[in-house]
């Protein structure tokens, strides 16, 4: 019982210290840390608009953030959800210009091309991992690279023709929605959060009530014993690299398919994988909370957009104080420890 | 192209390209070598690079043609001093050692151009006047053949990368300090039995990583890339730290990893020119340090092992 409460009291302190951090920050440098809030905030719910990016900016991140909160649970530390989104969303996007069907077939069809290609990219350090013992976090890293670099020579070489850009994808195959743009006077908010929802609830019930899920967390806990009650580590630890994947995999289709709509060569990273290492910490890998906290990410990235605007502040600071939160949701152990140390002692 | 030609682009282009790495590399050997995994080589680089160019904007009329020298001294100290959050987290809090090098990541980005955008008001800096440049090392440039590959067209820092890997080198393996710092990596506790400071000598290694991290992010800054904004250090710490695993955790291997991922940059730069060469594809060029880094990792080429003690947190009377 106290556990749950430390797992629920930990990410919102962090989160107060890193929002306090950030209002230090902004009064050092001579800015009023008020209205600097105050701009976040209307940045992120002003209006509707507002409203609708922030939902927008939300969808990816749960799906990153079940990527990585799915891995942790086992045990392992997917890193990569960075380049499994770059492949997702590559794979989607490929579908969604250069197939032609009609949308009930080609919308499923796009996503879960993306799934796959992201599972695919997840099943490599899972392979190596659990046959080689080599460390996921090195493999994952590496194999970033390697999608970024390897995505941006597809889209020149063989998507379009020296182009940094891929056409559109066909409206067959976009989760674009009139209605929700209508209604959000135009934010490019699209069909995505409400299969992200789905996602985390999939998410929860594998975990929380089927027999993959308990043997998942088991082989997280104690590997070793795992072993001994009978269950294979190695399938495990495979299959929750391929789920963590997939994931990570729709995170991109929902950008290249609904965000964007294409995709674009690029020399850095999206972030949204490594955001979504940020998202899952704080959502203390739990599928309810990773929802809560990629929604309040969601809200800090758009927000912050409007800071340098309305109240001068640079939108980086927002970084600044992820970096802070994800530091003291790490540490919080120390502090975890100490008190339950105590409570233990005053028995 | 005559082959001379070749080796006299080729070379120095790809000792250019190695020093930053090998500078960094080094770095996350000494951490990695005491038991602290160091994700954050990418941040420790990116606050180099900003504090090298920084510096270098605002003292060059201060110290004139040494102003590159200057900066990247100042940028090791403040590269040193900001590791120490990450010796903070990961030995005295107990964090998971991966999460707090994403952090520090994070946060080296987010400190950098918030701080660019403080002080110049857009979001990359000017470029530096004071940058380093390519000279002839003296008597050894005019050795015939060698000379005019090795020695011709070279930036100083190279050298200094180099023989920075043949110091750390005889520190790790020749030294008492070296000893002690290897064995609170492979085995905390015993060397804890035998009075040696783990928390020290983490701390203390973590440190010396901030340091060649700070000075690997500098001199990419003052010899490649010549201003800061969030495209600066783009992977260069990661593929640092590639180098650190390919070179098996070895200050040696790790320059010779370092060198060999260089080679292949260089490669991917200027392999249009080079007859064989200018039909591969550039992507394979530019993926292959990471491949080949996954193929050494699986046992393809020589085991690569790791301290027997990297990234677990040392906590006292635990067993």
């Amino acid at each position: 019982m106290e556990n749950k409460w430390f797992n629920i009291l930990v990410p919102i302190i962090s989160v107060l210290i890193g929002l306090f951090a950030g209002a230090l920050i902004m009064l050092f440098f001579g800015y009023n840390p008020i209205q600097g809030y105050i701009a976040l905030f209307k940045g992120a719910f002003g209006d509707l608009y507002f409203f609708g990016e922030t939902i927008r900016q939300t969808t990816p991140y749960i799906f990153t953030g079940l990527a990585v909160a799915f891995a942790f649970r086992a045990g392992l530390f997917n890193i990569g959800a960075e380049g499994q989104v770059i492949v997702g969303w590559l794979a989607a996007v490929w579908v969604g210009t250069t197939i032609d069907a009609p949308m009930y077939i080609h919308l499923p069809l796009a996503l879960l091309v993306a799934a796959i290609a992201g599972a695919l990219w997840g099943f490599i350090p899972g392979l190596l991992k659990a046959g080689l013992g080599v460390h996921e976090v090195i493999i994952t890293i590496m194999l970033n690279y390697i999608a970024l670099y390897s995505s941006n020579a597809i889209i020149r070489s063989i998507l379009t023709e020296n182009a940094d850009k891929t056409d559109m994808v066909a409206p067959t195959a976009s989760l674009a929605s009139e209605w929700l743009a209508n209604t959000t006077y135009f934010s490019r908010m699209h069909y995505g959060i409400f299969i992200a929802i789905l996602a985390a609830v999939a998410m929860w019930f594998i975990i929380e009530r089927t027999k993959l899920g308990f043997e998942l967390k088991s082989v997280g806990y104690n590997k070793h014993a795992s072993k001994y009650a009978g269950m294979s580590v190695k399938r495990n630890i495979i299959l929750a690299m391929v789920i963590s994947g997939l994931f990570a995999g729709l995170a991109g289709s929902m950008e290249g398919l609904g965000t964007y709509g294409n995709m674009t060569a690029s020399s850095g990273f999206s972030n949204i994988g490594f955001d979504g290492i940020a998202v899952a910490l704080l959502g203390a890998n739990n599928a309810f909370g990773v929802v809560l906290a990629a929604f309040l990410f969601g809200a800090l990235k758009v927000g912050a957009l409007n800071m340098p605007t309305q109240a001068g502040v640079p939108n980086e600071l927002v970084d600044i104080i992820i970096a802070l939160i994800i530091f003291f949701v790490a540490s919080s152990y120390l502090i975890r420890w100490i008190i339950l140390r105590f409570k233990r002692e005053g028995k | 192209m005559s082959f001379m030609e070749l080796l006299q682009s080729v070379i120095p282009t790809a000792l250019f390209y190695s020093a930053p790495l090998i500078f960094t590399a080094l770095g996350g050997v000494f951490s990695e070598r005491s038991g602290v995994v160091n994700i954050g080589l990418e941040g420790l680089m990116v606050m180099g690079a900003f504090v090298g160019i920084v510096f270098n904007l605002t003292f060059a009329d201060v110290f004139g043609a040494w102003t590159p020298w200057v900066s990247i001294l100042v940028a090791m100290g403040v590269g040193a001093i900001f590791a120490i959050i990450h010796a903070l987290a990961s030995v005295t809090f107990y964090a998971d050692q991966v999460v707090s090098g994403v952090a520090i990541n994070f946060l080296a980005l987010g400190v950098g151009i918030f701080l660019t955008k403080q002080w110049y008001d857009k979001g990359q800096t000017d470029m530096v006047t004071q940058p380093f440049y390519t000279t002839d090392i003296p008597v050894l440039a005019d050795i015939p053949l060698i000379g005019s590959v090795f020695f011709q067209g070279i930036y100083p820092t190279s050298y200094v990368a180099i023989f920075l890997a043949f110091v750390s080198w005889y520190i790790l393996y020749k030294t008492p300090f070296g000893l002690r710092l290897r064995a609170v990596g492979e085995h905390p506790m015993a060397a804890d039995t035998n009075g040696i400071n783990v928390y020290k000598m983490r701390y203390i290694a973590v440190i010396i990583s901030g340091a060649m991290g700070g000075l690997g992010g500098s001199v990419f800054a003052l010899t490649i890339a010549f201003n800061f904004s969030h495209a600066t250090i783009v992977g260069q710490g990661f593929m640092a730290l590639a180098a650190v695993i390919f070179g098996k955790w070895h200050p040696l291997g790790a320059m010779g990893a370092a060198l060999f991922f260089g080679f292949a940059q260089s490669l991917s730069v200027i392999g249009g020119g080079i007859p064989l060469l200018e039909d591969v594809p550039q992507v394979f060029l530019l993926i292959a340090p990471y491949v080949l880094t996954i193929l050494a990792l699986a046992g393809f080429i020589g085991r690569a092992e790791a301290p027997k003690a990297n990234g677990v947190p040392y906590i006292k009377g635990n067993r």
